[in-house]
């Protein structure tokens, strides 16, 4: 049979607030153990929690982000369950009446067309603390640090078919948040954590199959992996006749498989109910449109900007709005060198490349936007040729200077001076007879072949420096 | 001086008559002679008492001293004390040293009031007869084979055996009102949000409300002038000014209007103490004041609403005594299952176990739209109730409690029995609207409490007429057949 997946996925993001949801605490990442934990995070008695206003700012910010409906009254509530890294014994998070309510977002897919994701709501919450069940024998160690770290649970209607739209969306997803300001997007920091369900029904059919639910899988490569891994499980039970258990599997990388967490696990009942030690929260028009006025340029409208205004490819136009800085860097590239299309080129071939080896982020390069766009000035009037440019590009990464200073420094300035480029070419004619009879006894297509022959014999002469067009110019005139 | 009031003490300590070092000394004195007959406290602070006397001393020496500067104060056992065991009354607690102050605490202490210690109470404030603490039951001081009422009962029996001159305590359906109804002294729970509740142990979050327990209307005034106020870690508190309450102790009660609910004068409430609130009444009208029926239609639907939502709040926040990061922790246990479930099987007491149990199954998927849901609907409109008849009377008044103290054991089979003591004080709590119980009599030799009801934030009002009562009566200054120590 063949199986139509269907997946709808619960990202955990985390808001890049200094201080906690509902604490003072900082929220820096890797402090030593608790001491980032406060009375208030410890669930000491008597403690109450007090709403950071950042946190719902930033709740309303992606609600506007994704043009979705605004709580404009939204209430926490109270999940209970115990758990060691729960230290109250539940959690405070947005049952009914969520921060954030239906919107849909457009994901553009690698091949340039577009998918429209419903979102069904994104609520407020806090995060659990640690369990650390390694160096303490036989016992278990608790790190609240990260306990109150204020989440942004963002979840989809099953509107997800397959692995590679559910890495679009988590990357345009990405690339939205940390455009908003309102995350650092940090996976390998737990900044962006997914839970993916996922299930199977026949191809064609409109009704759910049974969902598994895998929980936690912290990067892109992982979701696709565990997805790829879970339609084949599932794919290979329905194909033998049985039924998908509707239960809560956890996906190791090591292994690349999704296994069940606990079976014994029964059906939690969390006895939701609003948090009476916090008010609703009544959010007026008057914050919306002020939040609604400071909405930066977001990524689609970016990538459709870049696409029209430096007429790039939607493939270039959507890597160089990946990110804010990205965008910026690029944006800043574009309009000082006076040429949006060599701009994107070098940015994305030769820079991302650099960095890319170099494993730098591009806020550590070594190359600003105003260097990088000195150098491409001088590719486009002619000072130098594509190729001593790199070169140039090279010593401006290890940090000898502007573009300038290093073609004056090192003598790199094209040739371009027709008089010298003639004597040049005729050094090179009287110096290779044979092969000027050859060329001159060829036919048209070998003539192209032999031509490139005498223009690397030029450049090597001229260590690279002379103006390759000219010499193609001077060297057809010369040997007609 | 254990007689006189927080007002006297203070302009004697302001005189420097004495000192409140000496004053410290006595009530320390009294508490170690008579309180093993009541067992009014779980915790005597008296060294860091005489220190913070002291200090206090050192103030009025320079003349810088406020109301209660030097005034010994007890505080029920509820508020965390920073280096002063705060047990709830519960074995959970018993080692618990918390590392920080209650707001509470922390306005008295800038104040310059002293701590004479931790008052005893129902565990985590479940019950009406204090019988069911960890440290044993209270013992009322009219009566030593009565209950003192509860959860505050070792508040209003320290303060009723002169065992301090005032005390603080909370109240989350009665818990101030009831107690000082049975020991015969003046206790006020405010309108909530009045006081923050930072620091103060939950039972339950939006009915718990922190007020003074004296033995004067005046007192109360005076203490709550400290108590009151916003608090920007506690996000219910209110940001309505506090007004001086004593400023207008005095005025004339004429053109009251007190509003009688004939829900509270009816089948239930004891024809002994029936008396007793109708000749107070006669006194306030004997003021100027004009007493009108009113109706509260849904009060029968008080107790079972309140028995949902108040177990339902409580099952949540006590889930954070776990054994895991303070309180008490079971020996030796097998895994986490075992460690959950031995801590809170040895570290709670039967009450509050009853109440866990009946707040978690009225939270359960599939009861919640039958029971929590049902119960905040109908608190609704026992709100309006109140609401409406204020719009004809500017107080509401009537019995604290259907009768005056009851027997030791009379009731702590029965919890239903129990439940039912509170049906004159529960709804303030659900309507959030501030009490007052005001000595008003005796019964068979025990004292009657008098219920005044205020509209949000009238605190003022209520401790005018209060205070306008006692001005005319007695009943508040008798002290029994209670031994007077030194």
């Amino acid at each position: 049979m063949q199986w139509e997946t269907v997946i709808g996925l619960e990202v955990h993001l985390q808001l890049a607030t200094q201080s906690k949801i509902f604490s003072g605490s900082a929220t820096t990442f890797g402090a030593a153990a608790n001491t980032q934990a406060s009375a208030v995070d410890l669930a000491m008695p008597g403690m109450l929690p007090v709403l950071n206003e950042k946190a719902v700012r930033y709740g309303v910010l992606f609600g506007l982000g994704i043009g979705a409906e605004i709580g404009k009254r939204s209430v926490f509530d109270r999940k209970n369950y115990f758990y060691p890294d729960s230290p109250k014994g539940y959690q405070i998070s947005q049952f009914s009446d969520p921060i954030v309510g239906t919107g849909s977002f457009d994901v553009q897919m690698e091949d340039g067309s577009t998918r429209t994701i419903g979102i069904t709501r994104a609520h407020l919450e806090e995060d659990a603390g640690k369990s650390l069940h390694e160096d303490f024998h036989g016992q278990s160690g608790i790190d609240l640090n990260r306990a109150g770290t204020p989440l942004l649970e963002i979840v989809t209607e099953p509107d997800i078919r397959c692995a590679e739209e559910a890495v679009a969306y988590l990357k345009e997803l990405h690339s939205l948040v940390t455009y908003l300001g309102i995350s650092d997007g940090n996976m390998a920091e737990g900044s962006m954590r997914c839970d993916v369900n996922i299930s199977l029904r026949p191809m064609g059919s409109d009704t759910l199959g049974t969902r598994a639910e895998i929980k936690n899988v912290n990067s892109f490569r992982f979701v696709e992996k565990a997805i790829r891994h879970e339609f084949n499980r599932q794919s290979d039970i329905l194909n033998d006749g049985g039924t998908v258990v509707q239960e809560t599997r956890l996906y190791d990388a090591d292994r690349d498989e999704t296994r069940s967490m606990r079976s014994k696990e029964v059906a939690n009942d969390y006895r939701y109910f609003p948090e009476p030690d916090l008010l609703p929260v009544v959010i007026d028009d008057s914050y919306i449109e002020a939040l609604r006025e400071q909405l930066p340029e977001l990524p689609r409208q970016k990538r459709q900007r870049f696409a029209s205004e430096y007429q790039l490819s939607a493939y270039d136009a959507a890597i160089l709005s990946s990110t804010r800085e990205m965008a910026d860097y690029y944006e800043s590239v574009a309009t000082t060198c006076g040429d949006p299309k060599v701009a994107a080129n070098w940015v994305q071939v030769e820079l991302l490349g650099r960095l890319n080896r170099a494993e730098l982020d591009l806020e550590a390069s070594p190359v600003s936007p105003e260097a990088l766009s000195g150098l491409i000035k001088r590719i486009l009037d002619n000072s130098i040729s594509g190729k001593i440019a790199k070169t140039v590009f090279e010593a401006m990464w290890q940090g000898e200077g502007s573009a300038d200073d290093i073609i004056e420094a090192k003598g790199l300035k094209q040739v371009s001076d027709s008089g010298e480029l003639e004597s040049m070419v005729d050094d090179i004619i009287s110096t290779n007879t044979a092969q000027v009879e050859q060329y001159l006894a060829a036919d048209d297509a070998k003539r192209k072949k032999l031509l490139g022959f005498f223009v690397g014999q030029i450049m090597k002469a001229s260590k690279g420096q002379a103006n390759p067009q000219m010499v193609n110019k001077i060297l057809a005139q010369k040997l007609k | 001086m254990h007689t006189n009031t927080v007002a006297q003490l203070a302009l004697g300590l302001q005189r420097r008559d004495f000192s409140s070092t000496e004053l410290t000394e006595l009530y320390l004195d009294r508490i170690s002679a008579l309180d093993d007959t009541y067992n009014a406290y779980i915790t005597v602070n008296a060294e860091q008492a005489l220190a913070a006397a002291a200090i206090a001393d050192a103030r009025l020496a320079k003349g810088t001293g406020d109301a209660l500067t030097g005034i010994p104060i007890a505080h029920k056992d509820i508020f965390c004390t920073s280096g002063l065991r705060t047990s709830c009354g519960s074995r959970m607690l018993d080692n618990f040293v918390p590392p920080y102050d209650a707001t509470v605490i922390k306005h008295f202490d800038a104040a310059g009031a002293v701590i004479l210690g931790k008052t005893n109470m129902d565990e985590f404030a479940m019950g009406s007869s204090n019988e069911n603490s960890y440290y044993g039951a209270v013992k009322n001081p009219w009566d030593t084979s009565a209950v003192p009422g509860g959860s505050s009962g070792g508040s209003a029996a320290a303060v009723a055996a002169m065992l301090a001159p005032a005390a603080t305590g909370t109240d989350t359906g009665g818990s101030i009102r009831q107690p000082a109804a049975f020991c015969g002294v003046t206790g006020l729970k405010p309108t909530y949000g009045r006081v923050s509740r930072l620091g103060m142990i939950a039972f339950a979050s939006s009915l718990d409300q922190a007020g003074p327990l004296a033995r004067t209307a005046q007192d109360c005034a005076i203490l709550l002038n400290v108590m009151a106020g916003h608090d920007k870690l506690d996000s219910t508190s209110s940001e309505e000014p506090v007004p001086d309450y004593t400023a207008g102790l005095d005025k004339p009660l004429q053109g009251l209007r007190i509003g009688l609910p004939r829900e509270f004068f009816g089948d239930g409430l004891a024809a002994s103490t029936a008396a007793a609130i109708d000749a107070s009444l006669k006194e306030l009208e004997a003021q100027g004041a004009t007493l009108v029926e009113v109706s509260l239609p849904h009060s029968k639907l008080t107790i079972p609403t309140y028995y949902v939502i108040a177990p339902a709040e409580a099952s949540t926040n006590l889930s954070r005594f776990d054994g895991v990061r303070y309180g008490h922790r079971c020996d030796a246990p097998k895994d986490l299952h075992d460690l959950y479930t031995r801590t809170r099987e040895e570290g709670f007491g039967d009450e509050v176990k009853r109440r866990i149990l009946v707040g978690t199954y009225a939270l359960s998927a599939g009861y919640y739209d039958a029971y929590y849901k049902k119960a905040q609907q109908v608190r609704r409109l026992i709100q309006q109730d109140y609401l409406d008849a204020f719009k004809d009377v500017d107080i509401i008044a009537g019995p604290t409690t259907p009768g005056p103290a009851f027997a030791l054991g009379a009731k702590s089979n029965d919890p239903l029995a129990m439940y039912l003591e509170d049906v004159y004080t529960l709804a303030v709590n659900l309507a959030g609207l501030p009490g007052m119980s005001v000595p008003a009599g005796f019964v068979d030799n025990k004292p009657v409490g008098l219920q005044l009801i205020g509209q949000h934030f009238d605190e003022a009002r209520l401790l005018n007429v209060a205070h306008r009562f006692q001005q005319a009566t007695d009943w508040h200054t008798q002290q029994g057949a209670m031994p007077q120590g030194k």
